[in-house]
């Protein structure tokens, strides 16, 4: 596999690590039942339609990845499904999204219960600066007021699968703000663990990150999804074939962003059905 | 690697290439020499008089002497960049001198009626005319200190809370309390005590008090603090806030776990900066505290002395001593006030802690 991921981008070569990835993986993965479906997604910043009739099913214990070119509305596909999309001025949207075979934006839904299960992982670190690394792990039961018998147990394991415990044991009085940047993100994945997500959303995660950190990042992916549905943002197209179990393409030709095609990773990568996926994941533009 | 660091050292020195050389210096130092003897000829020899005289004829020639010197040295550009950081420099020192001609005239004149009784003692016995080593100011120190605490307790809670509804929680509202609490700040003093006198004083209360007076400083205190912590919680980038709210806290619990305590040294600040603002407010005062003489614990009845109706007071009374009084006041006020703004800049300093 790090063969394959030093070689040139070229189509041949995406589609062998999106393979020697699908067999890494082992068929464990795949259909469990769908964790969250998006039905018909439309998303506007004030009058500009900036996505239009998304439909996409996310299935339990699988990676999704959503790639595109810069400005094609994927960032904001994410956040409508963990309802961020609304902090900002002016959003709106139309549309279901289905967690559970339930609506998020029923109303008298709490939201707050929404963003509990469907966690986020955002693209630059953001450690709580007041708090310590064992207390910004913890920070999610802080804010939702959640209790658990046993926060240490809690804080080591999710520093386990984030994969940081051995970096960071000796030192979780420590500020947040003094790891490293690959440090901090892995540690903004515990903090997004601690609070049992069933679906885990990543806003390109390692866009700040030098290679060894996004490598760290893509390991902690892997392990992850065994147990949760991850979405993740990239543009980095061997980081969507390395992790991915399914791939979505998006592109915006001027106008609102579109699903131009979904499909398993290696057919994605290796036999795209449309033609502007083969020209994008080729390399011939975006 | 460590044993190495030495040796490197030794044959490479640090230098800065860009900083003046000695010569450049002297030549800089010399330019000034000879502005100041410039100064004394030419005003010697004109019809110019007086300290503003010999202030613009050096302004002059240092600006042509530099500019001269800058062009033989490194060409127009650098010249004409020389006019402008002289003028930079020379506003500086404008601005500087009154504060420190303030400074020094009160150290001066404060220093004789500073004595030790200042704290021990008030004036309910003492007049105009007794000596210094009689009577004090504890009564103005522990009623400004009696008032501006009843001030801080009404207006941090909400200074803080209006910051918040501004940048947190916002709605229609915030435009029109921005532009209230922007001309809040801009209100005279006076018209706070005027306004206390005229709603609480003259209808209830019939007296003046200490309460009363922490109620008009708490009216100049609150833009102040709302205006600072408003800045302060700007600074907190949005992505703490979005963290927050994705790991399932609610608006409010994001708020008080992760934006308050991001901003926490900054919100000292604004509070400090808040009490500094009012502790030497006067007006006021004069109107609904009624500024006795005596040392008052008592917020709720009868007159509260203060620092600045302290210093007034001493002051009109026109004889040596009082005057002197009145200095010893005004210094350590002016003491009082350095201590807060230094504490803010401590407390507001611990901003990068590992």
């Amino acid at each position: 596999m790090t063969n394959s991921t030093e070689k040139e981008t070229t189509p041949s070569s995406l589609s062998s690590v999106a393979a020697a990835a699908a067999s890494k993986k082992k068929q464990s993965t795949g259909a469990q039942g769908v964790g969250l479906e998006a039905r018909g997604i439309h998303a506007w910043f004030g009058d500009k339609l900036v996505l239009e009739d998304i439909s996409l099913d996310f299935w339990s214990g699988t990676v999704t990845a959503l790639i595109g070119p810069s400005g094609c509305g994927k960032s904001t596909f994410i956040r409508t499904l963990n309802r961020m999309h609304e902090f900002i001025p002016g959003a709106a949207m139309a549309g279901e999204v289905l967690l559970n075979g339930r609506d998020v934006y029923e109303s008298g839904t709490d939201v707050t219960k929404i963003r509990l299960k469907v966690g986020m992982v955002f693209q630059k670190p953001n450690p709580f600066p007041s708090m310590t690394i064992a207390d910004n792990v913890l920070a999610g039961l802080k804010l939702a007021q959640l209790k658990v018998p046993n926060k240490d147990d809690l804080l080591e394991e999710c520093l386990l699968r984030a994969g940081l415990w051995s970096e960071v044991k000796d030192r979780l009085s420590a500020y947040g703000g003094s790891l490293s940047g690959g440090q901090q993100q892995r540690l903004c994945i515990a903090r997004s663990l601690a609070v049992r997500p069933e679906i885990l959303l990543m806003d390109e995660p390692c866009s700040a990150l030098d290679p060894g950190s996004t490598l760290r990042i893509e390991e902690t992916i892997s392990e992850l999804s065994s147990s949760m549905t991850i979405i993740i943002v990239t543009h980095n197209m061997q980081q969507a074939a390395r992790v991915s179990d399914y791939t979505g393409f998006f592109l915006s030709d001027g106008g609102p962003g579109q699903l131009v095609e979904v499909g398993a990773t290696s057919d994605i990568f290796s036999r795209p059905k449309d033609i502007r996926t083969e020209n994008y994941v080729t390399g011939r533009f975006g | 690697m460590t044993a190495k660091i030495p040796e490197v050292k030794a044959k490479v020195k640090p230098t800065k290439p860009w900083a003046p050389t000695t010569r450049e210096r002297a030549v800089d130092i010399g330019a000034i020499l000879l502005a100041i003897l410039g100064t004394f000829i030419a005003v010697g020899l004109s019809e110019l008089k007086g300290k503003l005289a010999y202030a613009g004829v050096f302004l002059l020639l240092i600006i042509s002497i530099n500019f001269i010197q800058n062009y033989l040295r490194s060409g127009i550009a650098a010249a004409k960049d020389s006019i402008a950081s002289t003028f930079a420099v020379a506003g500086v020192l404008v601005t500087l001198l009154p504060i420190v001609s303030i400074l020094y005239a009160i150290f001066e004149r404060g220093k004789t009626g500073l004595k030790f009784n200042l704290f021990t003692s008030d004036m309910k016995l003492n007049g105009p005319n007794d000596p210094l080593n009689q009577g004090g100011l504890l009564h103005a120190l522990v009623g400004s200190g009696i008032m501006v605490t009843i001030a801080l307790l009404i207006s941090l809670p909400i200074g803080i809370l209006t910051a918040i509804y501004l940048t947190e929680i916002k709605g229609l509202l915030t435009r029109p309390i921005k532009f209230l609490v922007q001309s809040m700040s801009g209100v005279p003093s006076i018209v706070a005590g005027l306004f206390i006198l005229s709603a609480i004083v003259f209808p209830i209360t019939k007296t003046p008090s200490g309460l009363m007076g922490g109620f008009a400083l708490a009216i100049l205190m609150i833009p102040t603090i709302a205006r600072t912590s408003e800045e302060v919680l700007l600074l907190i980038p949005e992505d703490l806030r979005e963290a927050g709210v994705a790991l399932g806290g609610t608006q409010w619990r994001t708020i008080s776990q992760i934006v308050v305590p991001a901003a926490k040294s900054g919100l000292i600040t604004a509070v400090i900066l808040g009490v500094a603002r009012v502790a030497g407010e006067t007006a006021p005062l004069v109107l609904v505290s009624g500024g006795g003489d005596a040392v008052n614990l008592n917020p709720a009845a009868g007159p509260m002395g203060s620092f600045p109706f302290y210093i007034w007071k001493s002051f009109t009374f026109g004889t040596p001593e009082s005057i002197a009084r009145a200095w010893a006041g005004i210094f350590i006020l002016l003491l009082l006030i350095f201590a807060l703004f230094i504490t803010a800049r401590l407390l507001g300093g611990d901003r990068n802690k590992k």
